[in-house]
């Protein structure tokens, strides 16, 4: 598909939700352009998990809306709803594999099941999406029988099966033992070499700083600083980002 | 006024009111005998010594194996092959005694088993009796643990006390097919008694949450 | 005694033939309460406000009311005013079955429960619809995870089947009932009864067992 380098593949429209009273998101609003990297840093509680799922409704925002390659997205209309999803891959913290299904399975079903692919299509397509995440072999296995690093290439597995134009990422690398993490980091690191849009919530700085093309801040529902990570990130500067970074740092490393 | 109140209000209200309370002198003694039954039972199934345990292991796989109107078809037309006639009432009360000890000794077991050695040990440590033991350690965690379990056992007895009916013991059901056969109207007659019945299993239910809400400690159960 | 032996022996063919009959309409109940079930814990979970009221109500209205009066009142009266002419075996069955059905949807909702929320997010993520992702995600789940509390509802469903004597159904129960007002051979009758479904019980637990392994998958610990 061609588009416009000047136009956004994906747009976010004044996002905002409350929860229980409180304002999780207030009024968010961003632009993300074919083959960019946005990544989101903050405190937890700040809203970046809530805004990501806010991005594919599966949390429905109170106010604001998603353009999609310039198109509005209706989410009361179910059957668009569902398209939509279809180009917008999403990975959890928590990978939300399908328990029943085998890795194999996990990955086609969508195939077979959204797409209406045959099932032999379906599973060729779904070898060769385990086999860019490096678990050809793993096909058989089932969730339970997975390691967490395994079980997150899985669902990345899963989602780029369905080509999507866009990725968001969930702090995929958190509920990860640490030497673990740059496993699923590598795989990551290989989607934005070519190409692939995504906006992913994490607080691996390291990636963030070789990778992302631009960071974002968010703090109790606002994006309050934004920018290249060699200007956010710089040693000496005097930016939010950094002094919430560096905090981090210390505790959990970078790679 | 008209024949269909006349016959709610004179014929199936007060011949429902009358079954309502056998079934109430059925539910109640049977509800209590089968607790103490069901406590005794599933002590012997948690803790019995030799050929105990496997013998109330035994009686709780038989009672809860086989359907309760056949138990009650023993007690009432079986028994008098060997010679022992028991009254419609008493033989109903005594079924649904030892129907409900049987499921009742299940979760008693499972309350009791749940408890951990370690806190055993713990109160023999700070030199707890045995009975001191029992008391203030083991019945306050078993108690709670088989509560749900228990309680919803007597719900499900005030249904049961229904089958008194098969052996000729007339409280709400009984009554209510008196009454239906005598006036072919079979619809609302067993809607009312229904209705009679949904009230006490409400009733019972909610006061069973109400209970297990007061006796809820953080934490504990999961 | 060899009285009683000789009477057992004739009783026993024709008392089989009712345990064929049991077999059939506990089965038939089952999966009728499987197909009411599902449907009523998905609206119970995923339901609007309407939907989930209705659902509970049905719930409260199958699981309130005892079975004796439930048969009653669909037997002799619903069935009979919507001008169904069913045979008592048929109505006892949809009775059982219309029962099961509301403790069927408890056991689901359940399980459905305890599945984790991110799974049905993940399945929407990737396009799904809800409908979709109940059907292919939530649901082979969840049955799977209902096996053990099925196998309870099926050795309940079991015992109540006794119940459909009442109606004049042919099953065990009645056959043995007819058998012994003839011979007078109560307790030995009554207790072959008892023991044949205690039989179908432990049958059935064991079938149900082994498909809970042969579903099962590998690693899942829930």
């Amino acid at each position: 598909m061609q588009t416009n380098a000047k136009t956004p593949l994906m747009r976010v429209h004044g996002i905002s939700k409350s929860l229980g009273g409180r304002e999780i998101l207030k009024s968010i609003s961003l632009n993300l352009y074919e083959g960019e990297m946005k990544v989101l840093i903050g405190p937890s509680g700040g809203g970046k998990s809530t805004l990501l799922q806010c991005m594919n409704y599966l949390i429905a925002p109170d106010r604001g809306h998603i353009e999609l390659l310039g198109q509005h997205i209706d989410p009361g209309n179910h059957r668009e709803l569902c398209l939509f999803r279809q180009q917008v891959g999403m990975i959890f913290q928590d990978f939300n594999l399908f328990d029943h299904l085998c890795a194999l399975d996990n990955v086609s079903i969508a195939l077979r099941k959204v797409r209406g692919m045959s099932k032999k299509q379906a599973r060729e397509r779904a070898l060769s999406e385990l086999d860019r995440v490096g678990l050809a072999d793993k096909g058989h296995l089932y969730p339970a029988e997975l390691s967490g690093g395994q079980k997150q290439r899985v669902s990345i597995a899963r989602a780029l099966a369905m080509d999507p134009k866009v990725m968001l990422l969930d702090e995929p690398t958190s509920a990860l033992d640490p030497e673990l993490v740059s496993e699923v980091l590598a795989v990551i690191r290989g989607l934005a070499q070519n190409g692939m849009t995504m906006i992913m919530a994490t607080h691996q700085m390291g990636f963030t700083r070789s990778l992302a093309d631009e960071v974002l801040f968010m703090q109790e529902g606002r994006i309050i600083e934004q920018g290249s990570p060699r200007v956010l990130l710089a040693e000496g500067s005097k930016t939010r980002t950094l002094d919430f970074c560096s905090q981090i740092l210390d505790v959990e490393g970078g790679v | 006024m008209n024949e269909e109140l006349v016959f709610l209000l004179h014929r199936l209200i007060p011949a429902l009111n009358e079954g309502l309370i056998m079934s109430v002198k059925l539910i109640v003694p049977s509800a209590v005998l089968g607790l103490f039954f069901g406590v005794v039972v599933g002590t012997c199934r948690a803790f019995g010594r030799g050929i105990i345990k496997p013998l109330a292991n035994g009686y709780a796989a038989l009672f809860r194996g086989t359907p309760l109107v056949i138990q009650l078809f023993i007690l009432y037309f079986g028994l008098p092959g060997i010679g022992i006639y028991l009254e419609p009432y008493t033989a109903a009360v005594l079924g649904f005694t030892f129907c409900s000890a049987a499921y009742h000794s299940e979760y008693i077991r499972g309350g009791l088993l749940s408890i951990k050695q370690g806190q055993l040990l713990a109160a023999q440590a700070l030199g707890f009796s045995t009975l001191k033991t029992l008391t203030t350690i083991i019945i306050p965690q078993a108690f709670r643990r088989a509560l749900p379990g228990c309680g919803n056992e007597i719900v499900y007895l005030i249904k049961y006390s229904s089958l008194a009916y098969v052996i000729t013991c007339f409280e709400l059901t009984g009554k209510a097919k008196v009454v239906a056969s005598e006036s072919f109207r079979f619809s609302e007659v067993f809607l009312v008694v229904g209705l009679y019945y949904l009230v006490l299993v409400s009733v019972a239910s909610w006061g069973l949450s109400r209970l297990e809400n007061k006796l809820k400690i953080p934490g504990f159960g999961h | 005694m060899h009285e009683t032996l000789d009477v057992l022996m004739d009783a026993l063919p024709y008392v089989l033939q009712g345990a064929a009959v049991t077999i059939v309409a506990v089965i038939g109940a089952m999966f009728l309460g499987l197909f009411i079930g599902v449907p009523l814990a998905v609206g119970q979970v995923y339901g609007g406000r309407l939907i989930r009221i209705l659902c509970g109500l049905y719930v409260w209205f199958f699981r309130g009311i005892p079975i004796l009066v439930l048969l009653f009142l669909f037997y002799f009266g619903l069935f009979t005013l919507l001008g169904l002419n069913l045979s008592a075996v048929v109505a006892a069955t949809i009775v059982l079955g219309m029962t099961s059905g509301a403790y069927q949807s408890q056991i689901f909702r359940g399980s459905i429960l305890s599945l984790s929320r991110g799974q049905l997010k993940a399945a929407q993520a990737l396009g799904m619809s809800n409908a979709m992702a109940i059907r292919t995600i939530i649901l082979p789940q969840a049955l799977r995870l209902s096996i053990p509390g099925w196998s309870n509802e099926y050795s309940i469903i079991l015992k109540d089947s006794a119940l459909a004597f009442v109606l004049g159904a042919s099953e065990i129960m009645a056959r043995t009932h007819f058998v012994a007002s003839r011979t007078y051979q109560h307790l030995p009758l009554y207790l072959t009864a008892a023991v044949m479904y205690f039989i179908l019980t432990w049958i059935g637990l064991i079938l149900l067992r082994s498909l809970e392994k042969r579903v099962r998958i590998k690693g899942y610990v829930h």
